[in-house]
C-alpha cells in the first residue's frame, strides 16, 4: 500500500523528469502519452483508495524517507491520505487528466509543446504533494512547488514582456502569502514543538477556545491562503494569470491550485474552530472578495478577465464557509467549482482557438451556430455557476448560502446579492459571446470552426459532472423526499465536522428556492433583452465613464499598489544604496585612511628640519617633565 | 594512527608543487585533476567519519613549546562539512576558469591551491596560533588573486579589502594573545584551555567584540561589508568564488568554534544586539539588491542578505538555527559559486552584465536557462532545494529566540524573490533573439560546472539528512559547551 500512495504524485513527477529530459526528441504522440497516462494512472490509484475509503478504511500513511531532522524538528517526506485528501485527489488527477487530455489538442503546434506538458506534469505532482503531506511542511513544499509551476506556466510564452510580468507578479505576490504561512509555521512548531498534522491537532484540543496562541496562528497561516487564493488584498495576481495558455487557466487557476488555500484551512479545521475570531476574518475577507470581484466581473470585455474575476469570486464563496464554520459545504463547493469552472475555461480556450486568439467578447457573438460543442457545454456551466436549480452549482452555492444565515443574515444578504451579480456576469458573458451577430473581422468568420475532439470530449465529461455533480450533496429537503443522504458530507465526515445547526427548517429551503428561481428568471428575462433583443455592446473602453469606468479598471488596485507599495520600495532600496551605503558606510570606511593622511601631513610640518625649533620644544619639553615631577 | 585528515590537509600543498612541473598549458588541466584527487580524499574522509564520535583524528605536535604553541588539528561535524564544502568547490572553481584567457596560468592555479590549503587549515586548526597563521594565510593568495587578475579599478579595491580584513586579523592576533595570557601558568593556545577559562563579564565583552570585529569584516556582517561588493565585483570570477564561496565561512565558522564557547556570557548579553544589525542587514542589502543594474553586484549585495541570516542564526544558541547555519554554509556556498559563474558566462559573451542590455538568452540556450532556474530556485529556497532546508531552520530557529527578528528576517523570502526573478527576466526572457555566433554555446567544462551546481541544489535539498546528521552531534555539544557555562 505505501507504494502505492507514494505512486500517486510519483508517477506524474516522473512524467516530468521523461518529458522535460527527453524534450523535443522525444515525438509528439509520445509527448502526449507519456503525460497522459502518468496523470491517468494516478487518478486510478485515486479512484481505488476512494473505493477503499467508501468500504471504510481509515487513513493510509507512509514516510519516503527522513527529510529534515535538526535540534527538536523531526520532518519525514511522508504522505497521509485521508478522506479529505481522497476528495482532492479525485478532484486533482480527475480534472487534471481532463484538462491533459484538452492539452493534446490545444498546444500540439506549439513548437514548446514538450516543455508545456512536463510543466503540466510537474504542476500535477506538486499539486498531490500539497494534498498528501502529512506535515506542513510538506505541504509547505507543494504551495511553493504550485506556486512555481503557476510561474512557469503563466509565463510560458516568454518572449512576452507581459506575460512575464504576469508570472513574476504571481510568484511574488504569493511569496507575501508564504511569508504568513512561514510564520504560521513557526508559531506552530514554538507552540506544539512538531509540524505534524496529527500531533499538531491532538495536542490544540486541550486549548480553550479563543486561545490567542491559535488566533495568531490561524491568522497567520491564512495569510498564505489569502496569497494563494486571490483574496483581498493579495488577489490582484489571478486576473493578470490570465496571460498564460487557457488549459493552465483553467487547471491551475480555476480548478486545482487557487483551491489550496481553502483546502489548508479546511486542514486545519480544528485550529480554526477553536478561534471564533479568525473564522470571522476569514469569513468577512471572504464576503468582500466575492462581492468586489463579482462586480469588477460585471464590466470585463476579456472572456478569460470575466472567468478570472468570477474565480476570484468563488473562492471568496468557499471563504465564506469556511468562516462561518461550514468546512464540509466550503469542501463542496471546492469540488462542484473545479467542475464548472475547469468546464467554463476549456471552453473559453475552444471560442479563442476558433476566434485565432481574439479574446474580446465585443468582437464575439454569435458563436452558437458555429460551435454547437462548446456552446451547449459552455451553457452547461453558465447554469451551474449561476446557480439554476439541479444544476452542481446551485446545490453547493445554496448550502452557503444557508450556512450564512445561521451566523449572519446581513452576510447572507451580501453573499444573496453577489449569487444573483455572478448569474448576470455570467449570462452577459453567454450572449454576447453566442448570441446575436457575429462582430468579429471577415478574415475571423471564415476560420470559425469547432475544435477537434480530444478538446470537445473532456468539455463534454466536465458538463455532465457540471450538470449532476451536485446531487452528491442534496438539500435536507431533498434528501428526505428521495430517502438518500447527503453522501459528500457523510464521506468527509470522519475528518471534517460538520455541524447539525446549517440544516434549516425546510420553509426557509423553499423560500430560498423560489427566490432564486424568480430571481434567475428575471436575471435571464433582462440579460436576453439587453444583450440579445436590443444588441447592446460593451462601449469601447475611451468611452468607458464614471464609476463603470472605476469598475472597469478593477478599482485601480493595481495603480494603489504601484504607487503604496513598488514605488516606495524602489525609493528607499535606491536611498539605502546610493545615500548610505555609498555615501555613509563606506565613506566613513574611506574617512580612515583620509583622516590618518591629514595626521600624518600635519605631524610631517613638525618636521621642518630646524635645529632651533627643535631645541625650543625639547626645553619645554624638559620643562614641562620638571614641573610633572614637581607637582607629583 | 588515523592520518587521512593530515592528509586531506597537505594535499593541497603538494599539488602547488606538482601543478607547478608540467608546461604552461596544462597547468589547468593539473591542478584540476590534482584537486579531484583531493575531493576523492576528502569523501573517503566523509565515509570514515562518525558523526557520534565528536572530535576526530586529533593530533597534536608540539610547535614552539616555550610559546605553549603546538601543531593541533582535528575534526568534528562542522569541520568537516567544511573541509567538503572547501574541497567541492575548489575543483569547480579551477574548472570554471577553463577557457578563459589567464595570464600566467601557473602563478595563477597554484594560488588557488594554496589558498585552498589555508581555508583547510582554518577549518581544521585547534590550536589559536594556528588558526591565526591559517587565516592569514588565506588573505595572500587571493589578495594577489585580485591584484594581478582583477578588474579596471584592482589596485584601489583590492588595498583597501586588505587592509580592512587585517584591521579585523590583528583584533583578533589581540584578543588571542589576551585569552593566551589568560590560561595557567604556562601559557597556552590549545582551543580546549581556551573553553576552560573563566573570565569575568568586561573580560568577555573585551575578547567578545575584537574577536567579533574580525569575523564580522570577514563575513560580512552590516556595517562593515562595504568592502564587500566592490571586491567582489573587481575579483575575477575564481577569486569571487574563492571570497563568497568558502572564504566568508570562515568568518562564520569562527564564530561558532572560537567566538561562542569561549565569551558565553557575553554572547549571551550581546547576542541580541549582533542579531539585530546581522538582521537589519539582511533586509538593507535585499533592498539594495532589488535596484542593481549590474547583476554581479546584485549576487554580491544578495549574498549579505544571506550570510547575514547565517550570523543570526549562529547567536540564538538554539540547535534548529545553528545546525540550519551550517547547513546554509554549504548551500550559500555552492549556490554562490553557481551565481558568479553565471554572470561570468554572460560576461564573456557578451561583454556585460548590466540587466538593461541583456534579455532573450532562454530562446536560443534551453540548457543554460534550465540551469540558471535551478540555481536560482536554490537561492530563493523554494523547497526540495537546498536553499530552503537552510534557511527554513534557521528562521524557525531565530523565531524561537525572538518573533520580531524573524518577522523581518523572514521578509527576505519576499525581497529575495523579488530580484532573483527581476533579474532572471532581464537576462533570460523576452523576445530578443542570440544566435549562435552572439552567444556561443556552452563548452563541455561550462556544462560540467552548471549541471554539478544545480545537481547539488537539487540533491542537497532533497537528501539534506547526509549533511545534517553529520553536523547534529557536533551543534549539540558546541551548545551544550556553551550552555555549560
Amino acid at each position: 500500500m505505501d507504494l502505492i500512495i507514494s505512486l500517486i504524485p510519483l508517477l506524474p513527477l516522473a512524467g516530468f523528469i521523461l518529458i522535460g529530459v527527453l524534450n523535443k526528441k522525444l515525438p509528439k504522440g509520445m509527448v502526449g502519452i507519456i503525460s497522459n497516462t502518468t496523470v491517468l494512472s494516478s487518478f486510478i490509484i485515486s479512484f481505488y483508495l476512494f473505493l477503499s475509503f467508501i468500504k471504510g478504511a481509515d487513513s493510509y500513511s507512509t514516510e519516503l524517507f527522513p527529510w529534515i531532522n535538526a535540534g527538536g524538528l523531526h520532518l519525514g517526506l511522508s504522505f497521509m491520505v485521508d478522506h479529505l485528501t481522497a476528495v482532492m485527489l479525485l478532484v486533482i488527477t480527475g480534472v487534471g487528466f481532463l484538462i491533459h487530455v484538452y492539452s493534446i489538442g490545444y498546444m500540439q503546434h506549439d513548437e514548446d509543446y514538450p516543455r508545456f506538458m512536463s510543466y503540466l506534469n510537474l504542476f500535477v505532482f506538486f499539486m498531490l504533494l500539497l494534498v498528501m503531506g502529512s506535515n506542513y511542511v510538506v505541504m509547505f513544499a507543494g504551495w511553493e512547488g504550485v506556486g512555481l509551476c503557476s510561474y512557469l506556466l503563466i509565463g510560458f510564452w516568454f518572449k512576452n514582456t507581459d506575460y512575464n510580468n504576469a508570472g513574476r507578479k504571481a510568484f511574488v505576490m504569493n511569496r507575501i502569502g508564504d511569508f504568513g504561512f512561514l510564520l504560521g509555521m513557526f508559531l506552530i512548531y514554538q507552540t506544539f514543538s512538531s509540524l505534524d498534522y496529527k500531533e499538531v491537532f491532538e495536542a490544540a484540543k486541550n486549548y480553550p477556545k479563543g486561545d490567542p496562541t491559535i488566533t495568531a496562528i490561524t491568522l497567520l497561516l491564512f495569510v498564505g491562503a489569502v496569497g494563494k487564493s486571490a483574496q483581498i488584498p493579495l488577489y490582484t495576481w489571478l486576473p493578470d494569470a490570465m496571460a498564460g495558455p487557457t488549459p493552465v487557466s483553467a487547471l491551475i487557476h480555476a480548478a486545482t491550485m487557487v483551491t489550496a488555500g481553502v483546502y489548508m484551512v479546511i486542514r486545519s479545521n480544528v485550529l480554526y474552530m477553536l478561534s471564533p475570531f479568525s473564522g470571522e476574518v476569514v469569513a468577512f475577507i471572504g464576503m468582500i472578495t466575492a462581492l468586489m470581484a463579482a462586480t469588477i466581473g460585471l464590466k470585463q470585455n476579456d472572456i478569460k478577465k470575466v472567468l478570472a474575476y468570477s474565480t476570484v469570486s468563488q473562492l471568496g464563496f468557499m471563504f465564506v464557509a469556511l468562516g462561518v464554520g461550514a468546512y464540509t459545504t466550503g469542501l463542496f463547493h471546492v469540488v462542484t467549482h473545479a467542475f464548472f469552472k475547469a468546464l467554463l475555461f476549456l471552453c473559453a480556450g475552444s471560442v479563442i482557438h476558433a476566434m485565432g486568439g481574439e479574446q474580446d467578447i465585443r468582437r464575439m457573438g454569435g458563436l452558437k451556430k458555429y460551435l454547437p460543442v462548446t456552446h451547449i457545454t459552455f451553457l452547461m456551466g453558465v447554469l451551474a455557476i449561476s446557480g439554476i436549480p439541479l444544476f452542481s452549482g446551485f446545490f453547493s452555492k445554496d448550502e452557503i448560502l444557508a450556512a450564512t444565515w445561521v451566523h449572519s443574515p446581513l452576510m447572507f444578504v451580501v453573499m444573496a446579492f453577489t449569487s444573483l451579480l455572478t448569474a448576470v456576469y455570467m449570462f452577459r458573458l453567454y450572449w454576447l459571446t453566442f448570441h446575436g451577430d457575429f462582430r468579429g473581422t471577415h478574415h475571423q468568420q471564415e476560420h470559425l470552426h469547432e475544435s477537434p475532439s480530444v478538446m470537445t470530449a473532456p468539455l463534454m465529461v466536465l458538463a455532465i459532472l457540471s450538470v449532476i455533480g451536485g446531487f452528491m450533496g442534496m438539500p435536507h429537503w431533498m434528501s428526505e423526499k428521495l430517502g438518500v443522504h447527503h453522501v459528500f458530507n457523510e464521506f468527509v465526515a470522519p475528518v471534517i465536522y460538520s455541524p447539525k445547526e446549517f440544516i434549516l427548517s425546510h420553509t426557509f429551503d423553499f423560500s430560498l428556492l423560489i427566490g432564486t428561481i424568480v430571481a434567475l428568471a428575471a436575471v435571464y428575462y433582462f440579460t436576453r433583452k439587453m444583450y440579445v433583443a436590443d444588441k447592446v455592446v460593451p462601449e469601447e473602453d475611451s468611452e468607458t465613464k464614471s464609476f463603470q469606468k472605476v469598475l472597469a479598471n478593477k478599482y485601480y488596485v493595481d495603480e494603489i499598489y504601484d504607487a503604496v507599495i513598488r514605488k516606495p520600495l524602489d525609493a528607499i532600496s535606491e536611498m539605502f544604496y546610493k545615500i548610505f551605503d555609498i555615501n555613509i558606510i563606506d565613506g566613513i570606511v574611506n574617512g580612515i585612511p583620509k583622516v590618518t593622511n591629514l595626521t600624518a601631513s600635519a605631524a610631517r610640518m613638525l618636521q621642518t628640519g630646524r635645529l632651533g625649533i627643535y631645541l625650543v620644544v625639547m626645553v619645554i619639553g624638559v620643562i614641562y617633565l620638571f614641573a610633572f615631577k614637581l607637582l607629583l | 594512527m588515523n592520518n587521512t585528515l593530515l592528509i586531506v590537509l597537505l594535499w593541497p600543498l603538494v599539488s602547488m608543487v606538482l601543478s607547478l612541473l608540467p608546461a604552461k598549458e596544462a597547468a589547468g588541466k593539473t591542478a584540476f585533476a590534482l584537486s579531484l584527487a583531493g575531493l576523492l580524499l576528502s569523501v573517503y574522509l566523509f565515509m570514515g567519519f562518525v558523526p557520534a564520535n565528536g572530535m576526530q583524528q586529533v593530533m597534536s605536535y608540539a610547535w614552539i613549546p616555550s610559546l605553549g604553541i603546538s601543531f593541533k588539528i582535528g575534526m568534528d561535524g562542522i569541520s568537516l562539512l567544511l573541509i567538503m564544502l572547501t574541497n567541492v568547490l575548489t575543483p569547480l572553481i579551477i574548472l570554471s576558469s577553463f577557457g578563459r584567457r589567464i595570464e600566467n596560468p601557473k602563478a595563477f592555479y597554484t594560488l588557488i591551491l594554496l589558498m585552498q590549503f589555508a581555508l583547510l587549515g582554518v577549518f581544521v586548526a585547534l590550536d589559536g596560533f594556528l588558526f591565526y597563521i591559517f587565516w592569514e594565510l588565506a588573505l595572500i593568495p587571493i589578495y594577489f588573486i585580485c591584484l594581478l587578475w582583477g578588474g579596471k579599478d584592482r589596485v584601489r579595491i583590492t588595498l583597501k579589502f586588505f587592509i580592512y580584513t587585517l584591521t579585523g586579523s590583528l583584533l583578533m592576533l589581540v584578543s588571542l594573545i589576551y585569552l593566551y595570557l589568560q590560561t595557567p601558568d604556562t601559557h597556552t593556545f590549545d582551543i580546549d584551555a581556551f573553553y576552560q577559562l573563566k573570565l569575568s563579564g568586561s573580560q568577555q565583552a573585551f575578547v567578545l567584540w575584537t574577536m567579533f570585529f574580525a569575523f564580522a569584516v570577514k563575513i560580512p556582517i552590516f556595517p562593515l561589508h562595504s568592502w564587500q561588493p566592490d571586491t567582489y565585483v573587481d575579483a575575477p570570477t575564481p577569486g569571487t568564488m574563492l571570497l563568497s564561496g568558502i572564504m566568508l565561512k570562515m568568518g562564520i565558522y569562527g564564530l561558532l568554534r572560537w567566538l561562542l564557547p569561549t565569551v558565553p556570557a557575553a554572547v549571551n548579553e550581546y547576542g541580541f544586539m549582533i542579531m539585530a544589525f546581522c538582521v537589519a542587514g539582511v533586509v538593507y542589502a535585499s533592498c539594495i539588491a532589488i535596484v542593481q543594474k549590474d547583476f554581479k553586484r546584485l549576487i554580491a549585495y544578495a549574498s549579505i542578505a544571506h550570510v547575514g541570516l547565517i550570523s543570526a542564526g549562529v547567536f540564538t544558541l538554539n540547535s534548529e538555527a545553528t545546525e540550519g547555519a551550517v547547513f546554509q554554509m554549504l548551500s550559500h556556498g555552492v549556490n554562490a559559486v553557481g551565481l558568479f559563474f553565471i554572470a561570468d558566462i554572460l560576461m564573456t559573451r557578451l561583454k556585460t552584465r548590466n540587466l538593461s542590455e541583456l534579455g532573450g538568452i532562454a530562446n536560443n540556450q534551453k540548457f543554460f536557462a534550465v540551469s540558471f532556474m535551478i540555481i536560482l530556485l536554490g537561492t530563493v529556497a523554494l523547497p526540495l532545494t537546498n536553499g530552503f532546508v537552510g534557511e527554513f531552520l534557521l528562521l524557525t530557529g531565530i523565531y524561537m529566540y525572538h518573533k520580531w527578528m524573524a518577522f523581518f528576517a523572514a521578509l527576505s523570502v519576499i525581497l529575495g524573490a523579488v530580484y532573483m526573478f527581476r533579474s532572471y527576466q532581464a537576462i533570460m526572457l523576452g523576445s530578443r533573439h542570440l544566435s549562435d555566433s552572439d552567444f556561443s554555446p556552452l563548452t563541455i567544462s561550462e556544462k560540467t560546472v552548471l549541471v554539478s551546481v544545480a545537481a547539488l541544489v537539487v540533491l542537497m535539498g532533497i537528501f539534506p539528512s547526509v549533511l545534517l546528521d553529520t553536523a547534529s552531534p557536533s551543534v549539540k555539544a558546541l551548545l551544550s559547551l556553551i550552555n555549560a557555562q
